[in-house]
């Protein structure tokens, strides 16, 4: 059976994270990593930032939550069971600091068959409460055996 | 790093995530598939036991990338990463990366994340701003 490409060129509507300095301490905390601009507001200020600022890879925790209607949408149809993360590719703008509402939109580029294996590959876009585009996301996700 | 050139090593991060990190990444993720936290779960599925996230991984990468810009977090503009070999708790992971290109203040990284043989995370590029 051919793969199903239905959702090709679908795009989901957004879903808001509200960003906070205890989040962005766990995060920091559970990948090691201990610039303080991370965990003090002082700290952070002085750096330039607003408030506590947010690694870079803590885009998967406002971005990532997009996702989850996403894969599970019927018009996909992706074998859930047989997925595994393949590639991803963030790209950032403006900094994510505490106290913002970052909104992300999905949408479905490409599915295609290769080598008896499924291709979904997935953009998010992450604006925050001015509109400025905090990350772009490109999630690679490979069903094995389609 | 000042004045990198092609050819440049940047410096290795070494870290070996406890038994338990699974499940602390899972809480900060928000990603809690039990294949990452449950052995039992994981082996029933055909894996050897509970495998790290491929995106704690990739969270390592970049933490090895920002350091060439003494951890700004404004530095990484551009992380792109393939995961492979599964990760696993308790095994040393090592991350290496060599200058692939500069272009004003602008370098790009070539970077692989390794636990012995294993390659983990391969074909990982970073933009990185210094």
């Amino acid at each position: 059976m051919p793969i199903k490409t239905d959702a090709v060129g679908k795009e989901w509507p957004g879903t808001t994270y509200q960003v906070g300095r205890e989040k962005i301490k766990e995060y920091a905390h559970a990948l090691g990593i201990d610039n303080s601009v991370h965990f003090d507001v002082e700290a952070a200020r002085a750096a330039g930032f607003r408030d506590v600022v947010a690694p870079p890879m803590f885009a998967v925790v406002y971005s990532g939550p997009a996702l989850g209607p996403v894969l599970f949408d019927p018009d996909v149809g992706m074998n859930f069971a047989a997925m595994v993360h393949g590639g991803q590719v963030f790209e950032w703008g403006e900094p994510v600091c505490s106290g913002d509402e970052i909104t992300t939109t999905s949408k479905c580029l490409s599915i295609e068959e290769k080598d008896g294996k499924g291709f979904y590959v997935f953009e998010t876009v992450s604006v925050n409460q001015d509109g400025a585009e905090a990350v772009r996301g490109t999630w690679t996700n490979i069903v094995r055996g389609v | 790093m000042s004045e990198p050139n092609v050819g440049d090593r940047v410096p290795e991060l070494s870290v070996t995530p406890d038994r338990y990190l699974p499940h602390r990444y899972a809480g900060a993720s928000g990603d809690f598939n039990p294949i990452h936290i449950d052995p039992e779960f994981a082996k029933a599925v055909g894996l050897p036991s509970n495998i790290l996230h491929g995106l704690y991984s990739m969270g390592l990468v970049a933490r090895a990338n920002a350091a060439l810009a003494g951890g700004d977090p404004r530095a990484l503009k551009r992380l792109s990463v393939q995961f492979r070999g599964m990760g696993a708790p308790e095994q040393e992971i090592v991350v290496s990366g060599t200058v692939k290109a500069v272009d004003g203040d602008r370098v790009v990284v070539d970077t692989i994340a390794q636990q012995g043989e294993t390659a983990i995370i391969k074909n990982a590029e970073a933009e990185v701003e210094l």
